[in-house]
């Protein structure tokens, strides 16, 4: 992610290209058209920018996908567009990252868009923030002008409650320091762009299991197995469970994973779960650990990103989608809006699109929620058009969650 | 067994073993697609065309329901230029799995005037766009369930897992819908549809090693055999009654194989001794040609080739 042009198509051209993940007419595709004089350059951007309109006016528009094998890891890179009003798609790239790569041109500084970013990045949940700042042959890689440039991003990183930052000085168009190691920059000790896309520990969901159920399946015996994607932790046969937002308490007595029975499930699996005393299960219903249960609220404060031309407003009433289970809410508050200049919280009484707000909800019914912290999965839900399906804007439950019912 | 060779084993086994959990990460996050589309759909239909990819979405939904069979029919858009082979697999795995077919012809479209024939011999892949759209307009389908993998192209890389398309099936890239977390929505305006790719994030050797594990049968084309070829452009085409040998073209008989399956005036086959899924794992581990880039005809018109068809209703 970065601002406009400031070069994270060319930056993942070259880390696909010099990882030698490319393959061989991939390459070719790279190489310019008609007859240019002047040394063979390949216009690494078009590796990621596939649409004929981002060719034309040299932009990315949407998320691009590529997939990369090293030694270290399997990564999936998600090329997000840097212009303000694709702020949805590169929402849509960033909620599902582990690690986020800003690019910076370093004879530009940080720019609102890329604040922009690195805002969304953390509150979506990032722990790592590698920062390539890039055009270092233009400034003679000099040492000041890369220091001066990763103030700037640790400053903003550290205002928004932080994150790892490791900075690397780069040249995306030369590929220094981005698989290889660069020999203009003497002065610099540390690792290549490359060397920081190792795998993160475990994205650590601290919630406890949780199993929203998509379906029931019949068993053999006409019995009702709930099947769902777990999320927050693992899951054996025995463990004492609770279905949310009813309260019934039961036990696991049967599950399986894609037509084997297990004895244990881990998170990230789909599963097939029964339980004890006969409680049914219905799609929406989640499955949740005795103990650390989920708390059942009314009432949640969020921070919303919101990508609607029609702004959010206090009143507003809409479909949500929380897990596997759509329910009415209402926005009852909108307690202020990120200026995304200096970070801070400014009092508002609507949240624009792209704008991001802290926003309290009401809802029709109560909803099993986490905080987004503990668990991305539970933590957070939706706002959808009901007529056309249309995603609205995107809200993370925060850390002090809400309140419980009449409380 | 030496120190060094025992460690070599051990890592081996490891590799295997992160490449096991991998794959049930995959196939953990593709199961949980098809039921939110089998929960949140009126009418999904799953497309079928014997290739390789379709046939691991088939395995995957016959496994997001198992005990119980598929709920979901499936489609075939048969262009008419096909290999045999592919036919009696296709014919041969629905008929197994119990599974309703649908089969939607190139030929049956151009009868009713929805598509115009191209000619003898010329690709029909593009027809296939019109006629699967006329295919879910008539069956009232809102959601498709096909194999198309985001390293398969350019245009392909910036699809969403549940891409919404217009009445005419096109797909408009500078629209689509915010897809965050996994939070897939399967509700569209009316007269709107759905296209899932359960295997978004799937690499083409991530399918190969999925075929492994699940033990799945590929029609016999995907591996290594003798058959007559002529090279044009640019590509190893199979004799065929569509591919006629012109003049100045020389048929040749080689061991070959199909990285994928298509129309087969413009799917074109590879040079290769690979006869069993380990031996293809190993080929394509060391290949430096994409798939779509060593096989596809249709791909190679322009830079902006799949966008296009995409555009079109293809899927």
């Amino acid at each position: 992610m970065g601002a406009v042009d400031d070069g994270k198509s060319t930056l993942i051209g070259r880390l696909l290209h010099d990882s030698h993940q490319l393959t061989e007419d991939q390459i070719q595709a790279l190489e310019p058209k008609g007859v240019e004089a002047g040394p063979r350059r390949l216009n690494l951007s078009y590796a990621t920018d596939g649409l004929r309109a981002e060719r034309q006016q040299g932009i990315t528009i949407d998320v691009a996908y590529r997939y990369a094998t090293t030694e270290a890891a399997r990564l999936v890179i998600a090329d997000c567009p840097g212009h303000l009003v694709y702020t949805a798609n590169m929402a849509t790239g960033v909620s599902t990252a582990e690690v986020a790569l800003v690019v910076v041109d370093v004879t530009r500084g940080l720019r609102e868009q890329t604040r922009r970013h690195l805002a969304l990045a953390i509150l979506f949940g990032v722990r790592r923030v590698v920062v390539a700042v890039n055009k270092m042959d233009l400034v003679g890689w000099s040492e000041p002008a890369w220091r001066a440039t990763v103030d700037q991003v640790e400053e903003v990183v550290r205002r928004l409650g932080g994150a790892a930052v490791t900075a690397v000085p780069v040249s995306a168009l030369h590929g220094d320091n981005v698989v290889e190691f660069s020999r203009e920059a003497s002065w610099y000790r540390g690792v290549t762009v490359m060397g920081c896309l190792r795998p993160t520990p475990e994205r650590v969901s601290s919630s406890g299991a949780r199993l929203p159920v998509q379906l029931v399946v019949p068993g053999a015996q006409e019995e009702a197995w709930g099947a769902g994607l777990l999320s927050g932790g693992p899951i054996a046969l025995g463990d004492p469970v609770v279905v949310l937002p009813k309260g019934q308490v039961s036990h696991v007595r049967g599950l399986s994973a894609l037509g084997s029975q297990v004895s244990r499930a881990l998170a990230g699996r789909s599963i097939q779960i029964l339980l004890d005393d006969g409680v049914a299960l219905h799609r929406g219903d989640m499955v949740s650990e005795v103990g650390r249960a989920a708390a059942v609220v009314v009432e949640a404060d969020t921070t919303l990103c919101w990508f609607d031309r029609s702004p959010a407003r206090p009143g507003r009433r809409f479909l949500i989608k929380h897990t596997t289970r759509f329910v009415e809410a209402v926005i009852s508050a909108v307690e202020g809006r990120r200026d995304l200049t200096n970070m801070e919280v400014r009092p508002a009484s609507e949240v624009g699109m792209n704008d991001i707000g802290l926003v309290r909800w009401e809802f029709e019914t109560p909803l099993p929620l986490d905080s987004y912290r503990s668990n991305r999965t539970t933590g957070s839900f939706i706002a959808v058009d009901s007529r056309s399906g249309r995603t609205l804007g995107a809200a993370m439950v925060a850390s002090s969650p809400a309140k419980l019912p009449g409380g | 067994m030496s120190a060094l060779a025992r460690r070599a084993v051990l890592d081996s086994e490891r590799v295997t073993a992160l490449e096991d959990d991998y794959l049930d990460g995959l196939e953990s996050h593709a199961v949980f697609v098809i039921r939110e589309v089998a929960a949140e759909c009126a009418r999904p239909v799953v497309l079928f065309s014997g290739g390789k990819d379709s046939t691991v979405v088939l395995r995957l939904v016959e496994k997001a329901f198992l005990p119980e069979r598929v709920p979901f029919p499936v489609l075939h858009i048969d262009t008419g230029h096909n290999f045999e082979e592919v036919i009696s697999y296709r014919d041969a795995t629905v008929s197994r799995l119990g599974l309703r077919l649908l089969v939607e012809t190139v030929q049956d479209a151009i009868a009713r005037r929805v598509v115009e024939d191209p000619g003898p011999g010329r690709s029909r892949n593009q027809l296939q766009s019109r006629t699967l759209v006329d295919a879910i307009r008539r069956h009232w389908f809102d959601a498709c369930l096909g194999g198309a993998r985001r390293d398969e192209d350019k245009a392909r890389a910036k699809e969403r897992l549940m891409s919404v398309r217009g009445a005419d099936g096109g797909w408009d890239p500078a629209n689509q819908r915010p897809e965050l977390w996994q939070l897939y929505v399967g509700r569209v305006a009316p007269g709107e549809h759905l296209r899932v790719f359960p295997l978004s994030d799937w690499t083409e050797i991530d399918v190969w090693r999925y075929i492994r594990r699940e033990q799945l049968v590929l029609p016999s084309i995907y591996f290594a055999h003798r058959r007559a070829v002529v090279r044009r452009d640019g590509m190893w085409l199979a004799v065929s009654p569509w591919v006629v040998p012109r003049a100045g073209e020389q048929v040749q008989e080689l061991s070959v194989r199909f990285r994928t399956v298509g129309d087969a005036t413009t799917t074109g086959a590879v040079l290769s001794t690979a006869s069993t899924v380990e031996e293809v794992i190993r080929e394509l581990a060391n290949s430096r040609i994409s798939e779509r880039g060593q096989t596809r005809a249709d791909d190679q018109f322009s830079d902006a080739a799949m966008e296009d068809r995409k555009r079109e209703g293809y899927f």
